[in-house]
């Protein structure tokens, strides 16, 4: 029996690790976050929902229920279904050349595929209406063509597109960076043409930092207000995306079923946030090279 | 004796003028060598000499700036590098980490377009033989991450040779591993090539592995070929004071020649000089090739540094009067204290013009 106790009584001589603060100013610190994120994170949370169920389960499933909202979700459904594999596509473009191969210019590209993140979304916004509105450089011309771009889906899509650029580029070319070319090479000498070696040992070793990354893309897509409501023009029922269609029904003091939009809206965020969990979780390797970069 | 194996002789690639430039820097000048059909062959160097450049543009991953590429009769300069057919093997092995053992090894053959492939059962038949081949038969559904270094650049020759190159090569194929797996996996590389009689062109910088493994060495440096013989050859008669020094530990000695007779400090030694050779030149010894020797003999005098025991030999470091320190490798009998001044007689060596 006494041997159990012996290394407990040791456990006490020794001092603390040299790294550890005291029990006071543990708990002091541990506190203060956890009461900031209660404040700025759980208790706004908590709100949206409990604003939404304010008049009950009926008025919440009724905000559901009409046109404009069915429109909003249709819309905000389509732009990322068009923008997330636009972005996937070229992010995973953008990070192979980047990764793979040594070319003029490779440092501006990479400056390039950052600026959606670096730029005010508004301001994100105002380019698409400098450029493809009425009075714009390309307008005109696509107005004599029949095409609207601003205040339309196009326009939407396009400024989604814009923000959400980076998210798959930047997850992908440090992961690619540290896997290097030897394998690829490897598939090469063995006989594989270029694009059998991208599907069958490319792909597959990026699989998981890419889901990650087209995850946190799909959630700024559903999501993005600011460069989106420049160009939509808040067309009720044409070109309100979910986020422009709670900020119209709040302004409206309606305020139930603005909250009950943006419930979905929050939903999509924790699933978003639990599948990310879970990828971190189980895949942690696989994308540590991209995590890191964050 | 890797040496004595003569094989085939007949050319199986050429190498011709050969340049390449990266940036700025030349890595091949003006590179020439031929490699004989069914030989093992060495490309030794010290880093940054062109070796890897080379290796990779035979296998057609890099691409010279001038020069042409020979396979038997075939040139194959502008062939892309599926259509080669080389056998390549990388020194982190660079295996595919989400597939098998046996789907690393059936890559090269399920990669082929489908006229071309063989049928299941054969692919299967061909990676279970090769699995005996290098010892791994219990382990065709493992995975890369659940095998050690040695074990990983097994399979990786495995999934070269699956494909029937025509040429194997291998750059620093024992690089990654610690001292013992190196020892074995040498050993068992000649083995295989012994039996497979695959024509093999590895490279390393290790002067001890192109010696025990290879049928002939091409010694590198700086982009240009210093020499190309048997292990012997190299060693016996280097054509430089580089290959030399890159072939072990040299000692290097101010010396004087005269009618094919070379002094030390005015003393004769066994040395002789080529003809031609006269004036004042340098002498170069292995640590093997001084003798601890009294006053007269002594063609060189110094103080004990300091000793260790090395393999049942030991290892004197003695300091020089001028500065220098030589090394000299003795039986372990005598030992000698530090500070204790000693002669050195040189009993063989090679001499070079300065």
């Amino acid at each position: 029996m006494s041997e159990t106790f012996a290394p407990v009584a040791l456990a006490e001589a020794r001092p603390a690790s040299v790294v550890t603060e005291g029990r006071w100013i543990r708990w002091l610190l541990i506190g203060i976050a956890i009461l900031f994120l209660a404040l700025f994170l759980v208790l706004p949370l908590l709100t949206v929902f409990a604003q939404a169920f304010a008049k009950g389960f009926a008025a919440y499933l009724a905000a559901f229920t009409e046109a404009d909202a069915h429109a909003a979700i249709r819309l905000t459904l389509l732009t990322a279904v068009i923008a997330v594999p636009f972005n996937l596509v070229f992010g995973i473009m953008a990070s192979w050349a980047i990764a793979k191969f040594e070319f003029w210019g490779k440092n501006l590209l990479v400056t390039l595929i950052d600026l959606p993140f670096s730029v005010s979304p508004v301001v994100s916004g105002l380019i698409y209406v400098l450029v493809f509105g009425a009075q714009g450089l390309v307008g005109p011309w696509l107005l004599e063509h029949d095409v609207q771009v601003i205040f339309a889906v196009p326009g939407i899509v396009l400024a989604t597109i814009f923000v959400t650029f980076p998210f798959v580029a930047r997850q992908l070319i440090p992961l690619m960076q540290e896997q290097g070319t030897a394998e690829e090479e490897a598939a090469l000498t063995l006989g594989a043409s270029g694009w059998h070696a991208f599907r069958t040992v490319t792909l597959p070793n990026i699989r998981w930092g890419l889901l990650y990354s087209v995850l946190l893309c799909n959630a700024r897509a559903m999501g993005e207000f600011g460069a989106v409501s420049v160009v939509s023009g808040h067309i009720r029922g044409l070109t309100n995306t979910l986020p422009l269609h709670v900020e119209i029904l709040y302004n409206e003091y309606n305020f139930v079923a603005a909250f009950a939009v943006a419930s979905l809206l929050a939903g999509l965020a924790l699933v978003t946030l639990l599948l990310k969990s879970v990828l971190e979780w189980r895949y942690a390797d696989e994308i540590a090279a991209g995590a890191r970069g964050h | 004796m890797p040496g004595d194996t003569e094989r085939g002789g007949s050319t199986a690639i050429r190498v011709e003028n050969l340049s390449k430039t990266f940036d700025t820097a030349a890595v091949l000048h003006d590179f020439s060598l031929d490699v004989r059909a069914g030989e093992l062959l060495a490309l030794l160097g010290p880093s940054g000499s062109g070796k890897t450049t080379l290796l990779r543009i035979i296998a057609g991953l890099d691409f010279p700036d001038a020069g042409r590429i020979v396979f038997g009769a075939e040139d194959a300069t502008r062939l892309p590098v599926q259509q080669r057919a080389v056998g390549f093997v990388f020194q982190h092995y660079a295996l595919f980490k989400h597939m098998s053992v046996a789907e690393n090894i059936a890559y090269g053959l399920n990669a082929r377009k489908r006229s071309e492939r063989p049928a299941k059962a054969e692919i299967k038949r061909r990676v279970g033989d090769l699995l005996d081949l290098i010892k791994l038969s219990g382990f065709a559904d493992r995975y890369p991450s659940q095998l050690s270094g040695g074990q990983r650049q097994r399979i990786a020759l495995a999934r070269a040779l699956a494909v029937e190159p025509r040429v194997l090569l291998l750059d620093e194929p024992f690089g990654a591993l610690d001292a013992q797996v190196r020892k074995d996996l040498r050993r068992w590389l000649r083995e295989i090539h012994d039996r497979t009689g695959q024509t093999t062109i590895f490279v390393t910088h290790d002067q001890d592995e192109a010696l025990e493994l290879s049928d002939r060495v091409a010694v590198l440096d700086k982009g240009r070929l210093e020499q190309v013989g048997t292990p012997d050859e190299v060693q016996e008669a280097p054509v430089s004071a580089t290959v030399l020094k890159f072939l072990g530990d040299t000692i290097e000695v101010e010396a004087i020649a005269q009618g094919g007779a070379v002094r030390v400090d005015g003393r004769l030694t066994p040395v002789r000089a080529p003809e031609g050779l006269v004036g004042p030149i340098k002498l170069y010894a292995r640590p093997w090739q001084l003798q601890f020797a009294e006053g007269g003999e002594a063609h060189l005098h110094g103080v004990v540094r300091s000793s260790y025991r090395t393999q049942g030999r030991q290892r004197i470091e003695v300091d020089r009067p001028e500065g220098k320190t030589v090394v000299v490798e003795a039986a372990d009998t005598n030992r000698f204290a530090a500070g204790s001044p000693v002669g050195l007689r040189i009993i063989g060596g090679h001499v070079f013009p300065n």
